[in-house]
């Protein structure tokens, strides 16, 4: 993530306004308080003093209505998959996903057993993919700065969302 | 009381109902006539010398050697007064296994019944819930039988794996 340009020194900022809203975007991401198996115990590790996604301003939401980014954490089950696409529908746009750790990837070592689907991706659009099984929170605050990467390139002001995906690059 | 002397006793009072009694396991088993369980089964609850207050678990087998193809249901009793256990098994056809409930002699049975008729798919005649337990409702097949074959998809989600793991699947 760019810092603010700083043309002026102290007093006056100048910046795109696509690059402000990014940058607040980016910088309070909060997250859905959702967790599916032994990843999800990873994912509080993360939230936690030690690894603390609160510096990220990442905050988490116990609703999905207030929710800008879903942390798929752990193996999800056919059962699952249904209730996981209800929630990733009640969120609001714009909405990011991280896949976390192997199961989440593709299933990973469940992959075998008649009820685990085969990768959150089957069902809902991921951003990030984070490896690992579990994946340490360093591996999940990476996972965290990619989207903020994605967050940062997009663009708000290009009323065409044709153009606006160009400019964005993705 | 020995495993030894709770078999004598059944076979006294059911007498050709009872056999293939095995004591030299850690969990001593004999085989019950299915049509006798919920007799067996209530004698052994309140006869004050077996005193078996606890179905501890009930599960079942499905058994696919050429000339024994048969599913067995399993209930491991256990008493907390006389501390001692005892494993039944009943023996039913594949193709269209039913038995009667013992959910009227422990209540436990309500639960354990469904989760054998959710994956092996036994019929348990009487039983006052009979619904699957733990997969969706809309659940094709009974994954735990040998010759569970998986669907394409479920519900729209396909149920393919990666090529390489496909490779381990026997």
């Amino acid at each position: 993530m760019q810092p603010l340009l700083n043309s002026l020194p102290e007093t006056v900022f100048t910046t795109k306004i696509d690059e402000l809203l990014n940058w607040g975007r980016a910088s309070s991401q909060w997250y859905m308080l959702f967790g599916l198996a032994c990843c999800a115990i990873e994912l509080m590790q993360t939230g936690g003093p030690r690894a603390d996604l609160d510096r990220f301003g990442c905050v988490p939401r116990a609703t999905p209505r207030q929710s800008d980014l879903m942390i798929v954490a752990g193996t999800l089950t056919y059962k699952m998959a249904k209730r996981t696409k209800l929630l990733y529908d009640q969120m609001p746009d714009p909405k990011y996903v991280i896949s976390m750790g192997s199961c989440s990837n593709c299933g990973g070592l469940f992959q075998i057993a008649y009820s685990v689907c085969k990768g959150v991706d089957k069902i809902i659009p991921v951003d990030v993919y984070v490896p690992g099984c579990p994946p340490r929170p360093e591996a999940l605050t990476e996972g965290l700065l990619r989207i903020q990467d994605k967050m940062m390139r997009e663009r708000w002001l290009v009323k065409d969302p044709a153009a606006r995906e160009e400019r964005a690059g993705t | 009381m020995q495993a030894q002397e709770i078999y004598n006793k059944l076979e006294k009072q059911f007498p050709g109902k009872v056999g293939l009694f095995r004591g030299d396991f850690f969990d001593p088993c004999l085989n019950v006539d299915a049509g006798a369980i919920v007799d067996v089964c209530r004698y052994l609850r309140d006869d004050p010398e077996t005193a078996f207050e606890v179905l501890s678990d009930l599960t079942a087998i499905d058994w696919t050697k050429k000339d024994d193809e048969k599913i067995q249901v399993v209930y491991h009793l256990f008493s907390y007064t006389k501390r001692h256990q005892i494993v039944l098994k009943a023996d039913l056809p594949r193709e269209a296994p039913r038995i009667a409930t013992v959910e009227g002699v422990w209540k436990a049975a309500n639960w354990f019944e469904r989760e054998v008729f959710d994956l092996f798919g036994v019929d348990f005649i009487g039983h006052s819930d009979l619904r699957r337990i733990m997969l969706p409702e809309d659940w094709i097949g009974h994954p735990l039988r040998k010759d569970y074959v998986e669907q394409e998809e479920y519900d729209g989600i396909s149920t393919q794996r990666a090529p390489l793991v496909d490779k381990l699947l026997r």
